[in-house]
C-alpha cells in the first residue's frame, strides 16, 4: 500500500496559483457580476410580489443558480491542462496527485464564497426595513458553504474526465441539475420505494433544510461526505490516466 | 543514475514500449533517438512518473520508481515535448511557484532564480507572460523551470523541436552546458542533434531498442561503408567514368548519373585515405570537379542498416 501524503504547504503554494489564474484576469470578474446579476434580478423581480421581510425565496433560487455556474467556473480546471499539456509539466514536479486535487477544489471553493459575499448586503439592507429573522438567514449562509463544495467537487471530478472544456461542463451541468432541481420535480412520479433513497441523495430537500434553520448535523455531514467522494473519484481517474 | 529493467508498455493492445532496458550512469549525456512514434515519449513519461509502466522496473538513483515516486521526482528536472507551460504567468512568477513546490528553501529561491535566469539567458525575459515569449525563450524557461531545483537529472523531451536554427544551437549550447554538472537524457528524431550534443546514443524504433553506444562509435564506426557524391564536367562516357573509378581499391559500388553535370555516386568500404585515392584518380583526368562530399547518413539509412543487421 503506497503512502498517501499531503504537505499543505504546497497546496498552498498550489492554491495561491490557481488564485492568481482567476484573478489575474477579467474572466473572475464578469463571471462573479453575473453571478450576482443574475441572483439579484432572480430574487428581487419576485420580492415584492411576496410583501414579506425574508430570504427563503433567494435560498430557493440560489441552488439552480449555482449548479449552472459552479460548473461554468471549475470546467477548466483539468480540462484546460490536460490540453495545454501543463498538467503533464507539474504532475511531474515534486507535487501529488492529490495535492493537486485538494489545491483545485480549495480554490474553486473559496473563489465560489467570495463570489457569494457581496449577496450579504441583501439580509443588511432587509434589517434596515424592520424585523428580520436572522435564524433562516444564517442557516441559509451556512447551507451555502457546504452546497458549494459539494457542487464544486462534482465539477472538478467532471473537469478530470475529458480535456473538452464542454464536455466537462455539461457533464458538470446534468449531474449537478439532477441533484439541484430535478430529483425534486420528480418526486410526484416515483414510485414509492424509490422515495426513500431520491430523499437522501437530492441536494434541495436537504439544503431548504438547513435554510430554514434547521441545522441537521446529517444534512451537513451528507454534503461534507459526497465532496470527499467525489474528490476521491477525481484522485482515482488522475490515477488511472497514468495507466492509460 | 538511471536503471530500467524490461520495460514495457502497452496502450489498449498496442505494444508502444517493448521490454527495453538500459543504465545511465552519472555524467552521461544521453540521447534517445528514433523516428516519430517509436516510443521515445512514451519511456520518458514511464521515467518521470507521468505513465505507469505496464510492467518492467525503474530505479533512479537506486530508489524504485513505483515505491517513492514523490522521492524520486526529487531527482528529476523534466520538461515536456513542447514546454507546456502556464502561459498567463510572468516568468519571474512562475520560476517562483515552481521553486516553492520543488522545496527550494525559502532563503534561497531568490538566490536560484537569479541563478537560472542567467544561466538560461532569461534576464530581459524575466517580467514578460510566458505566453507572450518566442518558442525559443519559452523553451528557456522550460530548461530554467527543469534546473531551478538543482536536480541531479535532466530528461527533456524533443528539446529543440519548433525552432529556428539559431534557437536550436542555443539550446544545444545550453544543454551542453548543463550536461557538465548533471546526467542528461534527451529524445530527438534529428540525427545531427544527438550527433552534436550527447555523447551515447540510444536508437529506438518501434518500441524496441536497435542500438545502444558511444555516439561517434555508433554513428560512424559500426558502418562499414560510406557513400561519396561527386559532380564533374567532362565529355567521357558514363561507362568510361565507371570503369576508370571501380577500379580503385575500396570502392565496390559506383553509379553514374548523366547530365549537364555528371552525378557519380560511390560506396566505399570504410578505409582510411580513400578520399585522397579518389581524389588521385579523379585529378589525372581532365574532368573538372565541381562537387566532392560525403553523403550524411540520415536517420532513416541509419535505421534501415540496423534494421537490415538484426534481420
Amino acid at each position: 500500500m503506497k503512502m498517501i501524503s499531503v504537505q499543505w504547504k504546497k497546496i498552498y503554494f498550489l492554491l495561491m496559483k490557481e488564485f492568481r489564474y482567476f484573478f489575474f484576469s477579467p474572466v473572475a470578474y464578469i463571471f462573479i457580476c453575473i453571478f450576482l446579476i443574475a441572483l439579484g434580478w432572480l430574487y428581487f423581480s419576485r420580492f415584492f410580489l411576496y410583501n414579506q421581510l425574508e430570504m427563503r425565496e433567494f435560498f430557493n433560487i440560489l441552488p439552480i443558480v449555482l449548479s449552472f455556474v459552479v460548473p461554468a467556473l471549475t470546467m477548466g480546471s483539468f480540462s484546460e491542462e490536460f490540453s495545454s499539456g501543463s498538467y503533464e509539466t507539474i504532475s511531474t514536479t515534486t507535487v501529488s496527485t492529490l495535492e493537486i486535487v485538494f489545491a483545485k477544489f480549495l480554490a474553486a471553493t473559496l473563489f465560489m464564497y467570495i463570489a457569494l459575499f457581496p449577496t450579504l448586503m441583501y439580509p443588511i439592507t432587509l434589517a434596515f426595513l424592520g424585523e428580520l429573522d436572522f435564524g433562516p438567514i444564517i442557516g441559509g449562509y451556512i447551507g451555502s458553504i457546504f452546497l458549494i463544495a459539494s457542487l464544486v467537487s462534482i465539477g472538478i471530478f467532471s473537469s478530470s474526465l475529458s480535456k473538452n472544456q464542454i464536455i466537462s461542463f455539461i457533464v458538470a451541468l446534468a449531474i449537478s441539475v439532477v441533484l439541484c432541481l430535478i430529483l425534486s420535480l420528480m418526486k410526484a412520479l416515483i414510485p414509492p420505494f424509490l422515495i426513500d433513497f431520491i430523499e437522501f441523495i437530492d441536494f434541495s430537500s436537504r439544503f431548504s433544510n438547513i435554510a430554514r434553520g434547521i441545522i441537521d448535523l446529517r444534512d451537513l455531514v451528507y454534503f461534507s461526505f459526497f465532496s470527499v467522494i467525489f474528490l476521491y473519484l477525481t484522485y482515482q481517474n488522475l490515477e488511472l490516466r497514468k495507466l492509460a | 543514475m538511471i536503471e530500467v529493467k524490461n520495460l514495457t508498455k502497452y496502450y489498449g493492445d498496442f505494444l508502444a514500449v517493448n521490454s527495453i532496458s538500459f543504465n545511465i550512469e552519472k555524467g552521461e549525456i544521453v540521447g534517445l533517438l528514433g523516428p516519430n512514434g517509436a516510443g521515445k515519449s512514451t519511456t520518458i513519461r514511464m521515467l518521470t512518473t507521468y505513465f505507469a509502466p505496464t510492467s518492467g522496473e525503474i530505479y533512479i538513483n537506486g530508489y524504485d520508481i513505483k515505491e517513492n515516486p514523490t522521492l524520486v521526482k526529487k531527482f528529476i528536472g523534466y520538461i515536456p515535448e513542447a514546454s507546456p507551460l502556464y502561459s498567463e504567468m510572468v516568468v519571474y512568477d512562475y520560476l517562483r511557484f515552481i521553486a516553492n513546490i520543488q522545496d527550494v528553501p525559502q532563503d534561497q529561491v531568490e538566490e536560484r532564480i537569479e541563478f537560472v535566469v542567467s544561466k538560461c539567458g532569461l534576464t530581459e525575459m524575466v517580467y514578460k507572460k510566458i505566453g507572450e515569449l518566442s518558442k525559443g525563450y519559452r523553451q528557456r524557461t522550460g530548461l530554467a523551470h527543469a534546473i531551478i531545483h538543482n536536480p541531479p537529472i535532466l530528461i527533456l523531451d524533443e528539446p529543440t523541436s519548433g525552432l529556428d536554427p539559431n534557437q536550436i544551437i542555443e539550446i544545444r549550447e545550453l544543454i551542453k552546458e548543463l550536461g557538465k554538472e548533471k546526467t542528461v537524457l534527451l529524445s530527438s528524431h534529428i540525427l545531427s542533434e544527438v550527433q552534436a550534443t550527447c555523447n551515447r546514443v540510444i536508437i529506438i524504433n518501434k518500441g524496441s531498442i536497435v542500438a545502444d553506444g558511444p555516439t561517434n562509435e555508433l554513428l560512424k564506426g559500426s558502418f562499414d561503408s560510406e557513400r561519396f557524391i561527386i559532380k564533374i564536367k567532362t565529355k567521357d562516357s558514363c561507362e568510361s567514368i565507371k570503369s576508370r573509378l571501380s577500379g580503385i581499391e575500396g570502392i565496390y559500388g559506383c553509379e553514374v548519373f548523366d547530365g549537364e553535370l555528371k552525378e557519380i555516386s560511390l560506396n566505399v568500404a570504410r578505409k582510411e585515405g580513400i578520399e585522397e585515392k579518389i581524389y588521385t584518380s579523379i585529378k589525372s583526368t581532365d574532368w573538372i570537379l565541381y562537387e566532392f562530399r560525403k553523403e550524411i547518413q540520415t536517420l532513416e539509412q541509419i535505421f534501415k542498416q540496423l534494421t537490415m543487421e538484426e534481420d
